[in-house]
């Protein structure tokens, strides 16, 4: 905590006019006198209060001009921070748990007093003692951030972390992640790091890990579970399958999508029921193989010149023209229904068949195969180049067409239609 | 033995109370507070332990996860949503109950602080899906004036009600999320000297000052009491869960014994070591006990437990003193262990006894290497939690010597308390981070201002001008649970007195009898004077239905009107000229007052069924008959 933290204007004169600081006890008087502890303050408050905290625990923002009379009594208490030190089990196979960021690693933020990403891996680890009877686990920070701001940039650097532990001991690889952009690393890292011979198990939280409640212990439990005892490969998302605190289920990390904005058991495969789902053993819904190509081939490379354009009534073919001024290199639809955009683009979809963009076709009904031969503006829409990408969920099209363009530019059109890593159902 | 002196002691008490407020929604999302019976959904959960804003575990919280249980809740949509379900972030802050909470706090004369942050208190037994309650402090000082002194208001605080109880079994609790989230107040009073009977008052006169402002829930668990007791010297106790007044005193007055007792305890333990006491020295002695013929022990044996002894230098006749009736140091180990599924502690003081012969008890003395002077005790259970109940013992061996720990204990029905857990500390709390800071404006603390609750005095009279009440009934009416009710009756039927003993004491009497009052629900009352009000019953019925509700007999007052069986004027004539011949000498004798007796024997078949001025009306002109012939 940095000494005035949050402290602005004539609240921050108030404290270094009286020498206190954050995380000092005083005795302060109002109508009464209690003793308390400064608390930071969060950067969206006025300058007209300090934050205590009484000895009952509870916080409260003491208006300055009805303070009469502040006392220092002692400074900052450093709290004697247990070192975790988990004893290993030789016996036990080994799991590296590399943390992002996210809900799953959130304690409060003092800057707004939300919550921000600020365990480390190594907390993380510590708070789940059950973890330490299924494997011995590494604990590793790659960054802390929010799903939000998580860049194709951070994608390219967990998947050459991963990389580097292809050849590890390690029976498989736990991603504590940010929940709301989840699904989009997971399907980057399966294109990227194909035929990958350990399992990459994503891990998030919807309920921080902070709170009693929080859902991350029982999801790291059954990810570490599913690593240890499934014996296949692939990349998945592992996050509450109900309600409950009792069953985990194990997505396919290219056909699952976060489909409810807090719930516990917010992700879902599309179309199918999650590929495994874990409670005291493990059930088997997905038999096939993740990869379709069974050597490691990892291609690490992004380019971000594609967009994903959702097609609605009233959608302005302006804004198309604006993207291909941009320089885009591939444009994924979420087009109605089947596979359908409106007649008023046809023009705009011509002229970026003319600049050798690709243009492909997923459907916003998200479930569901796109066919594009049904009705006349489908015809039409192929004839004029736009290719129909089956089943493939919108957001996983447009990471693949990104990471095309970053591998291999020019074959974008083979590459799309090609599985690779379970983006479709066959 | 005595009897405790609570004048000498330095009794101290201090009122905490907790009341529902009468919103029409939750405090954190639009849920609305009803109570009901059905319920679709259910899921279930487990708490974990979480650290605090500093960096701590709290002790309580941590004694509670050392009984970690799987969780089941039980839902219905009309009552709770994904907020209630931990499964969505709460909602703003319901201005109702920050409106009611501020007009509490104006009539107690606090002051409102214009900065307050929510807090999660952690609690993890379950009764909160999250595994805390949110809770933010409004306002400090005031004071609340009884009989004329003033007793001093320590903190007010808005928080979430907890979720209901359905189920405690060994490894599984049940809740029910109805409750969960309906706003109350929690009042905190300074603790004070005085009488049991002090007390009683200031929590009558508080219970009543908020029923004035009228925002607030009556009835069963609609305000609880938790009292904070302490004697000179000795650690503040906290009592949960004193639903009634009566209730109050009891357990005040057993917990003065009690302190002052473990204090007298304590000055036995003054010469003895209890420093170096550790679980390591604690022996298993389950094959020991293999052929005890006692029963517990057998069962404990078959059971697959683990028997553990332990034996304590110079504690011989420490266990079972007991400075006042029914206190003692052994008493208190066992309620320590029986928050682990563990039925309780045997003790040297106690044995041979309960099946264990002293043939046992010499030789673990000898296994123990124990002197005459020494003491022991001996307890069983589950190999996973065997040592966390050993902790327990010995720690409260230890504490002995302090006399009173402050801890957090339940009130009885009788009056007694047990152990609940350790007093939570200030590590308990974190901030809310899902909810900005609540700021309180200018209008909102004028709007309190302005909506002060009356005087009590002012609202009687009011009651008694009204309705014409005397003031008792009046008072009566206004501490029942039936307040909203009695105006709702008396705004159609036209005999306040009536209803209001009705409401006040007949109910009462019924249930003094063992009859049950929850099956009296208000719109049964309703219902029963508005077919008094239709002349479709007699005054006299009204009793009698609501008797036979109380009983199950019947489940509404319809039910009661169809099984009657009509009795015509024709039929009454018949009925009463039965009686009038059958006693015509006495009549005859005993002329005009002859009529109490007739009216005795009519009544005894027809109360209920025909009103008595009827019967009385009739009567007498027969008898007036009769005598002129």
């Amino acid at each position: 905590m940095s000494e005035y933290r949050g402290y602005t204007g004539k609240a921050l004169e108030f404290l270094k006019h009286n020498k206190i600081k954050v995380g000092d006890t005083i005795k302060i008087t109002t109508d009464i006198e209690q003793t308390a502890t400064i608390m930071p303050r969060y950067e969206h408050s006025d300058d007209l209060h300090i934050v205590v905290k009484f000895k009952s625990g509870y916080n409260v923002g003491l208006s300055l001009d009805k303070i009469r009379k502040v006392e220092f009594v002692s400074g900052v208490q450093t709290l004697q921070e247990n070192n975790h030190t988990i004893k290993q089990n030789p016996s036990l196979p080994k799991i590296l748990l590399l943390s992002t960021g996210g809900t799953i690693a959130s304690r409060i933020d003092y800057r707004t007093g939300s919550v921000t990403p600020a365990l480390t891996a190594q907390e993380l680890n510590a708070s789940v003692p059950e973890l330490a009877e299924i494997a011995n686990i590494d604990a590793e920070v790659l960054f802390s951030e929010y799903s939000e701001n998580i860049t194709p940039d951070h994608w390219i650097k967990i998947a050459q972390k991963l990389d580097s532990l292809a050849k590890s001991d390690y029976s498989g690889i736990l991603v504590a992640h940010g929940t709301d952009t989840m699904q989009y690393t997971a399907a980057f890292l399966s294109f990227a790091l194909a035929g990958f011979p350990k399992p990459i198990v994503l891990v998030g939280s919807q309920r921080s890990s902070d709170r009693p409640s929080s859902d991350a212990a029982l999801n790291l439990i059954g990810a570490a579970k599913f690593i240890v005892k499934s014996n296949v490969n692939g990349v998945y998302v592992a996050m509450h399958n109900s309600e409950n605190d009792d069953d985990i289920a194990c997505h396919l990390g290219t056909r699952v999508r976060k489909n409810h904005t807090s719930k516990r058991n917010a992700f879902e495969t599309i179309g199918n029921k999650p590929a495994f789902v874990i409670s005291q053993d493990i059930k088997q819904n997905f038999t096939g193989s993740y990869f379709k190509q069974k050597e490691y081939t990892p291609k690490i490379a992004v380019d971000t010149k594609a967009a994903l354009i959702k097609y609605h009534p009233g959608y302005d073919p302006k804004l198309f023209e604006h993207i291909l001024e941009q320089k885009y290199k591939a444009v994924i639809f979420e087009g109605t229904g089947l596979g359908h955009v409106g007649r008023s683009m046809y023009d705009v979809i011509k002229e970026a068949k003319l600049h050798d963009v690709f243009l492909g076709m997923t459907s916003q009904c998200l479930d569901g195969q796109v066919n594009m031969a049904i009705y006349e503006s489908g015809r039409d829409l192929m004839h004029f180049g736009v290719i129909p990408l089956s089943n493939m969920i919108p957001e996983v099209a447009l990471v693949k067409a990104m990471w095309a363009l970053g591998v291999d530019p020019k074959n974008i059109g083979n590459i799309m239609l090609k599985n690779i890593a379970s983006e479709f159902t066959e | 033995m005595f009897c405790v002196e609570i004048d000498k002691i330095g009794l101290k008490v201090g009122l905490e109370i907790h009341q529902q407020l009468a919103t029409d929604k939750k405090l954190f999302c639009r849920c609305k507070p009803l109570e009901l019976e059905d319920y679709p959904i259910n899921f279930s959960r487990r708490l974990r332990l979480a650290k605090s804003e500093l960096g701590k575990y709290d002790p309580a919280a941590l004694f509670e996860s050392s009984k970690s249980k799987q969780i089941q809740y039980f839902a219905n949509p009309l009552s709770s949503c994904l907020v209630e379900h931990d499964d969505e972030p709460p909602h703003k802050l319901d201005q109702d109950a920050k409106n009611t909470a501020l007009i509490i706090a104006s009539a107690l004369h606090s002051s409102v602080f214009d900065e307050s942050y929510v807090m999660r208190k952690i609690v993890i037994d379950g009764s909160n899906t999250s595994g805390f309650q949110r809770t933010m402090l409004l306002a400090q000082g005031g004071y609340l004036e009884v009989d004329g002194k003033k007793v001093g208001v320590q903190s007010i605080c808005l928080e979430e009600d907890a979720a209901k109880l359905i189920k405690d079994s060994e490894n599984t609790r049940e809740y029910a999320l109805d409750r969960l989230g309906i706003p109350l107040v929690e009042i905190a009073l300074d603790p004070v000297e005085g009488s049991p009977e002090f007390i009683k008052k200031i929590a009558i006169t508080l219970g009543r000052l908020l029923r004035v402002t009228r925002r607030v829930t009556r009835g069963i668990g609609s305000i609880r009491q938790d009292v904070n007791v302490s004697v000179t010297g000795g650690g503040i106790v906290e009592v949960k869960g004193v639903q009634q007044l009566d209730q109050l005193e009891k357990v005040i007055i057993y917990e003065a014994k009690r302190q002052h007792g473990l204090q007298l305890i304590a000055k036995k333990l003054e010469s003895i070591e209890l420093e170096s006491l550790s679980k390591d020295q604690s022996v298993d002695v389950t094959s020991f006990f293999t052929d005890c013929k006692s029963k517990i022990v057998q069962k404990s044996i078959k059971d697959g437990f683990i028997i553990k002894a332990q034996g304590i230098k110079n504690f011989a006749g420490i266990f079972g003193y007991e400075p006042y009736e029914d206190i003692r140091l052994g008493k208190e180990l066992g309620q320590q262990v029986r928050f682990f599924g563990i039925g309780g502690i045997f003790h040297s003081d106690e044995l041979p006894n309960y099946g264990i012969e002293q043939d046992h008890v010499d030789k673990l003395r000898q296994l123990l290497k124990l002197e005459k002077s020494d003491g022991f005790f001996i307890i069983a259970g589950p190999k996973d939690k065997i040592e966390f109940a050993l902790d327990a013992v010995l720690n409260r061996i230890k504490a002995a010597k302090i006399g009173v720990p402050a801890e957090t204990r339940a009130a009885t029905n009788v009056g007694d308390t047990v152990f609940l857990r350790p007093r939570p500390g200030s590590s308990r709390m974190y901030p809310e981070t899902d909810i900005p800071p609540i700021l309180v404006s200018n209008q909102e603390f004028e709007f309190a201002q302005k909506n002060k609750p009356k005087s009590w005095n002012d609202v009687m009279e009011e009651l008694q001008k009204k309705y014409g009440l005397n003031l008792q009934l009046a008072e009566q009416v206004f501490d029942s649970d039936y307040l909203e009710l009695f105006e709702s009756i008396c705004s159609k039927y036209q005999n306040p007195n009536f209803v209001a003993s009705a409401l006040c004491s007949t109910i009462t009497n019924l249930q003094r009898q063992g009859m049950n009052q929850s099956l009296l629900k208000p719109e049964h009352i309703s219902r029963v004077f508005e077919l008094l009000s239709d002349d479709k019953i007699t005054k006299e019925s009204v009793e009698i239905i609501f008797e036979n509700i109380m009983t199950s007999k019947i489940k509404t007052p319809n039910e009661f009107v169809q099984n009657q069986p009509s009795f015509g004027d024709n039929e009454l004539d018949k009925f009463l000229d039965d009686i009038i011949q059958n006693n015509i000498q006495v009549i005859q004798k005993q002329g005009t007052h002859s009529a109490g007796m007739l009216m005795g024997i009519a009544m005894k078949s027809l109360r209920g069924k025909v009103s008595g001025e009827k019967i009385s009306k009739s009567l007498e002109s027969k008898i007036s008959k009769i005598l002129e012939k």
